[in-house]
């Protein structure tokens, strides 16, 4: 560690300070921080998702200020804080988008944790704690996806929260007191309301156990060989990568700003535009584009309790995704084998997503038709199900099996060796 | 008297009671409490009050449903054709998913006669919740619910698609022929 010699206080307020409340010893060990020196823009979406989801919370305390959690008054109070609030149109779409664009972000980050084997020893909790987050995240933009009470809110609202009676037994007594009454309600509302703000700070609160986790080993890197030599192998976290997160932060809020001023309501749906109505069902209910590939397989099931359990199944494999994984070797670039089975994972969960968007009986492609001339032919509903045994098959059969069988390229001896080496070669 | 107090003070199984016993207190006190901060969850005394709606019967056409609420949920009141209740009087009950026959979703009335024109269930599907689409819709011609893809008969069964159940019956009861009361 020599290239890092930890705080120094310089001045006497600073010895005083830091005798007794040793916070900037805090910020400067957190960002004077060795890095791997050969982390790619992949490895940014981190700090965009932190930058983001201060966004959030500031707009998001801002709205409450102008939202109203009643039945009768949700929906016209969004329309009030669109047209008539000052800049009320740039901060409600900014927290819409916002959302959508973190979970753009977070998927990003997590192909890029799988790709890169980020999840492995030592690095299990720091993921655990991960998918904790993004739980937290989908339960966070459900519930702020209901509070304008439109039509995709009220149904989105009353089709997750009875994916809950398909619990044995418990059913119906755990949605009676998810909804506070006989259906979902202003009672919904207001307690949806209240969780969607006070979520974010526990979001919040497990982000700061991330960074802790992140800060016990360190970064993993593209090549996935640990850190040898500290002197040659990194950087300090600032000012390198604060630049570089810093670059990426500026383009990634470019992608945002496009949606917030060109296209507001391009991630809503027109549904939504409609009062919720709880005697009519839209004739073809989606969620938002973020759950679309859980949504395609909780549909891909034709039983009720065991399309719940697949669904919640394809996140609880995240959990123990460190322990199925049982290749030694952590970056996919030295698996030749991994990386084409990843590959395949990424289409297929974008696959799903396609056949969430779709109407079940919507055909892929034509084959055919029928007797009476209707058109045959693939269906999604048969996609999906295809796509979500490849989602199974990939966490519980190929990553443990690859790692048994596949033969690994050889991998740099060091950081260092793989940098020298790629300059080597462009110079 | 010093000598008591050095040897209570070492007696371990005195700790230990008022270790545990502290503990338990503790846990019984964290337990009552947290009963409260879940129960309030559940439905409120004025929301479970709103218990009971009277619909009258007599203004549905044949053929022609209607949608009353109760407990702030839709129920289908549907006065059936003849040729939807043949249809499902055809079907072997003992067949289906949830096996019901055609009476089994009827109430008798006052004079524990049935009438069987007058079909009232709640418009939820039994698979998520979704209001159901209906006037003949889906492969059975009774209800199609546009959600998931679940087809319900003339007689409000599941016969096709995810939905486990058949059309809940919601508790009513005939005051007259053509007046009933709901919860």
């Amino acid at each position: 560690m020599s290239g890092y010699p930890g705080y120094d206080p310089k001045s006497g307020f600073e010895k005083w300070l830091d005798a007794r409340l040793p916070i900037v010893r805090l910020g400067y060990d957190t960002f004077i921080f060795p890095t791997p020196r050969n982390l790619n823009y992949w490895w940014t979406f981190g700090a965009i998702l932190a930058v983001l989801l201060m966004s959030q919370i500031i707009t998001g305390i801002i709205l409450a200020m102008h939202y109203v959690p009643h039945v009768s008054m949700a929906y016209d109070s969004v329309q009030h804080i669109n047209r008539d609030v000052n800049f009320g149109w740039l901060l409600q779409p900014l927290h819409a988008n916002g959302a959508s664009m973190m979970f753009l972000a977070v998927y990003i980050h997590m192909f890029r944790g799988i790709y890169y084997g980020s999840y492995k020893s030592p690095r299990e909790v720091l993921w655990i704690v991960g998918v904790m987050i993004y739980l937290l995240m989908m339960a966070t933009g459900f519930m702020g996806y209901v509070l304008p009470w439109g039509q995709m809110s009220f149904w989105g609202a009353t089709v997750i929260t009875n994916l809950f009676s398909a619990i044995p037994l418990v059913g119906d007594a755990v949605t009676g007191w998810l909804w506070g009454g006989f259906s979902v309600d202003n009672p919904t509302l207001n307690r949806f309301f209240s969780l969607h703000f006070v979520l974010p700070f526990a979001i919040l609160g497990l982000v700061i156990l991330h960074v802790w986790a992140l800060h016990v080993p360190g970064n993993n890197n593209p090549t996935g060989v640990s850190v040898k030599n500290v002197d040659k192998d990194t950087l300090p976290f600032h000012p390198y990568y604060t630049v570089k997160d810093g670059f990426a932060i500026v383009v990634f809020l470019m992608v945002l700003s496009a949606f917030v001023f060109f296209a507001p309501d391009a991630l809503n749906h027109p549904d939504n535009y409609i009062r919720a109505n709880p005697v009519v069902t839209p004739a073809h209910i989606v969620p938002e584009w973020y759950y679309l590939p859980f949504y395609a397989m909780l549909r891909a099931v034709p039983d009720k309790l065991g399309g719940v359990i697949v669904m919640f199944g394809a996140i609880a494999l995240l959990f123990v995704l460190p322990w199925l994984d049982t290749s030694k070797v952590r970056s996919m670039r030295y698996r030749p084998l991994a990386k084409l089975f990843f590959l395949i994972f990424i289409l297929a969960c974008i696959g799903l997503g396609w056949a969430g968007a779709k109407s079940p009986s919507d055909l892929v492609f034509i084959t055919g038709a029928n007797v009476d001339g209707a058109q045959t032919g693939f269906t999604f509903l048969w996609m999906a199900r295809i796509l979500t045994l490849y989602y199974y098959a990939f966490f519980m059969v190929i990553l443990p099996v690859l790692g048994l069988v596949e033969k690994p390229k050889t991998r740099p001896d060091s950081i260092e060796k793989s940098v020298l080496k790629s300059n080597a070669g462009e110079a | 008297m010093a000598e008591t107090i050095s040897t209570s003070a070492q007696d371990p199984s005195r700790r230990d009671f008022i270790y545990i016993a502290t503990g338990a207190a503790g846990a019984v006190g964290v337990g009552l409490f947290a009963w409260p901060l879940i129960d309030q969850m559940n439905p409120a005394a004025d929301t479970k009050a709103l218990s009971t709606t009277e619909v009258d019967l007599s203004g549905i056409e044949e053929g022609q449903q209607i949608i009353a609420k109760w407990q702030g949920k839709p129920v289908f009141i549907r006065h059936r054709t003849q040729s939807e209740i043949d249809t499902a009087r055809a079907v072997d009950a003992a067949g289906l998913k949830d096996p019901q026959s055609d009476e089994d979703r009827l109430v008798p009335n006052q004079d524990g006669q049935y009438e069987p024109q007058y079909l009232i269930m709640l418009a939820s599907c039994t698979h998520l919740g979704c209001v159901p689409l209906g006037d003949g819709a889906g492969d059975y011609e009774g209800w199609f619910c546009p959600c998931h893809g679940s087809h319900y008969d003339t007689a409000g069964r599941i016969r096709k698609g995810p939905a486990p159940k058949n059309l809940f019956l919601p508790p009513y009861q005939y005051l007259s022929d053509t007046l009933i009361k709901i919860g």
